[in-house]
């Protein structure tokens, strides 16, 4: 049982406030992505955790202990660092054989586990070679294997994968999902790519100006934004946003369109991802600036009441820059965000 | 060097920078290996040949100058007291100066640039002015004509060259690796240990090798702070410059080829280690 609670936590170095009191719990073998732009204290938050940072005030808790005051080796956990941090002075295996032999493991016990993690990992073939001579791919596996190998409850990932090449990354990230998913760990993943948040994900913490702007699962992130700068950071392309103001009538005007909306406010910011527009005969009048053949679907760049305005459409559309198209909403995907606060209506 | 490869020139102003290169490089060689070289065939050759005329520029396979300075009355002594204090001046100044240079690239602490500079302006008081309150601190505390004491001394003059060498190593060493080994059951020590120590040791080598120099070839503060203890060049000071010409070449091959000797052996740690090129 490895259930981690961050309580109030706050880390300021000199005037500058990294993080802003966190309040985060991360249920035993959960798998919580920290995502993030950089900057946002998502590292920060994670060193906290694993010890190699003091926050300035607050709690932490792993599996129903308070470690904030103990060293990074009495808090039960493992890391994998964003340049691998192999051992170059020491084998493979040895580098796997690290931590157990710290525990002070039998040779046959040490052996078992760098053997198996080895072949969890795939890298049998490597165990007599050194970091020098593997590839930044096999030296992240090394590292994987490394933190697995000490069978810990809690493995905490900083930008694992940030330093390979798409396809490799692309392959070592259903890989990473499955292993993981078998180890029965809780994990705490930092990564600033939010489609390796999303795959990867049992919940994602969306990370803005040293504070979570909101943690839930990654579909209820994409659908339902806390507030609007989640809905600008996630989704490729992002959200479309749109003033809206009270019209007489008690609905909401926004760029001609009358949209029914919450009751309370006079003014809100209306949001639709472009994915969920759709060419009618009645809707937004948009202008067509740019025409981009994705394949499966056509991503139309419009203008909108002089506003940029993104659209998702199907690759039958035929549609050329200057023409003018009528996009409509689809209405149980509108979202709106009350442009004082930013936070979700 | 891959900038000559990736901007096509005319091939005479490039063969022109080749021939350039290399008589820099021969004269550079030559520079260091001629004294050397004649300095050995001196040493080699008997008293006649040393002073006869014409040269042969070869060795005349006479030991005599050797064996006679061998047997110079407090040569083997001086000998041996240049060893010591030599070794404790690495002892010393890589005790003192790579901790010191471990916390300079670790830790963020208030007057570290201060501290920095600090230790290279230690280099700015020349000894001969040092040296007079020195040895009346010396003769007061009784450290005076001691191995130790005049270790102390050079242990001065080398560690700033120890710390800063110390420093550039360890900020080599990327902090995580330091962070993982933490992760994985070190405490600091163990970590640095561990992790660390192994990677760093052909640098330390070097830096020891350079304290270990820098004592050897020292001859001020030797010969002012001590009498009966001389090292080498201390004793050579006083009697050589009596001496005939076969005899000099002999003590300064006496103090040249050990040093050498000694670089030499460590050379491969100097160069690469792990298979890889460290530096």
């Amino acid at each position: 049982m490895a259930e981690i609670v961050v309580k109030n936590v706050a880390k300021r170095f000199g005037g500058f406030t990294a993080l802003h009191s966190i309040d985060l719990t991360i249920s035993d073998q959960e798998f919580m992505v920290l995502l993030g732009a950089s900057g946002c204290g998502k590292t920060t938050l994670l060193r906290i955790i694993a010890g190699l940072e003091t926050p300035s005030e607050g709690e932490v808790w792993i599996g129903g202990r308070r470690v904030d005051h103990l060293p990074p080796r009495e808090r039960g956990i493992s890391m994998v660092f964003q340049n691998y941090a192999v051992f170059p002075h020491l084998t493979v295996f040895e580098n796997i054989a690290f931590g157990l032999r710290m525990k002070k493991l039998p040779q046959a016990e040490v052996e078992r586990r760098v053997n198996r993690t080895a072949e969890l990992m795939h890298i049998e073939q490597l165990l007599k070679r050194y970091s020098g001579q593997l590839s930044g791919g096999q030296r992240q596996r090394v590292a994987v294997a490394r933190a697995l190998a000490m069978e810990p409850d809690v493995i905490l990932m900083d930008e694992p994968l940030s330093n390979l090449d798409a396809l490799l990354r692309l392959e070592m990230r259903a890989e990473l999902k499955g292993v993981l998913a078998g180890s029965k760990t809780t994990t705490i993943y930092v990564t600033h790519d939010q489609v390796e948040a999303m795959s990867l994900a049992d919940r994602i913490s969306v990370m803005n100006g040293g504070k979570i702007v909101q943690a839930a699962s990654p579909v209820e992130v994409y659908r339902n934004p806390a507030a609007r700068f989640v809905g600008s950071f996630i989704g490729n392309p992002p959200m479309n946003f749109l003033p809206a103001k009270r019209g007489d009538d008690g609905q909401w005007q926004v760029a001609g369109l009358s949209l029914v909306g919450p009751a309370a406010g006079d003014a809100l910011e209306f949001a639709i991802r472009p994915e969920d527009l759709e060419v009618a005969a009645e809707g937004f009048r948009a202008t067509a600036r740019v025409i981009e053949p994705l394949g499966a679907h056509t991503l139309v760049t419009t203008e909108v009441d002089g506003k940029l305005f993104r659209a998702v459409l199907d690759s039958d559309l035929k549609v050329a820059p200057g023409d003018e198209l009528r996009l409509m909403p689809k209405p149980d995907r509108v979202r709106w965000f009350d442009p004082e606060t930013t936070k979700a209506v | 060097m891959s900038a000559t490869a990736d901007t096509p020139r005319p091939v005479e102003a490039r063969s022109a920078g080749r021939f350039l290169f290399i008589a820099a490089i021969v004269l550079i060689c030559a520079w260091v290996l001629v004294p050397i070289y004649l300095l050995l065939v001196n040493t080699l050759s008997s008293p006649s040949q040393v002073s006869a005329f014409p040269k042969t520029g070869l060795p005349g396979w006479d030991f005599g100058s050797i064996q006679f300075f061998m047997g110079f009355a407090g040569v083997l002594r001086a000998l041996w007291n240049s060893l010591l204090v030599a070794v404790l001046t690495m002892i010393l100044s890589i005790g003192i100066g790579a901790p010191a240079g471990y916390a300079l690239s670790r830790f963020d602490f208030p007057g570290k640039e201060a501290f920095r500079m600090l230790v290279v302006m230690t280099r700015a008081f020349p000894l001969p002015l040092l040296a007079l309150p020195l040895a009346v601190l010396f003769i007061r505390t009784g450290l005076d004509d001691t191995a130790i004491g005049l270790a102390t001394v050079h242990t001065v003059l080398a560690i700033p060259f120890a710390v800063l060498i110390t420093f550039s190593l360890f900020s080599g060493i990327p902090l995580e690796l330091e962070e993982a080994a933490w992760t994985l059951g070190c405490n600091r020590l163990q970590a640095f240990v561990k992790v660390v120590l192994p990677l760093v040791l052909p640098g330390i080598a070097a830096s020891a090798v350079f304290a270990f120099t820098i004592s050897w070839n020292e001859v001020f503060a030797a010969a002012v702070l001590t009498i009966e203890n001389r090292t080498l060049p201390a004793f050579l000071v006083q009697s050589l410059n009596v001496s005939p010409l076969h005899l000099k070449f002999a003590g300064g091959a006496a103090m040249v080829i050990p040093a050498l000797v000694f670089i030499f052996a460590v050379r491969k740690y100097l160069f690469a280690m792990w298979g890889i090129a460290n530096r």
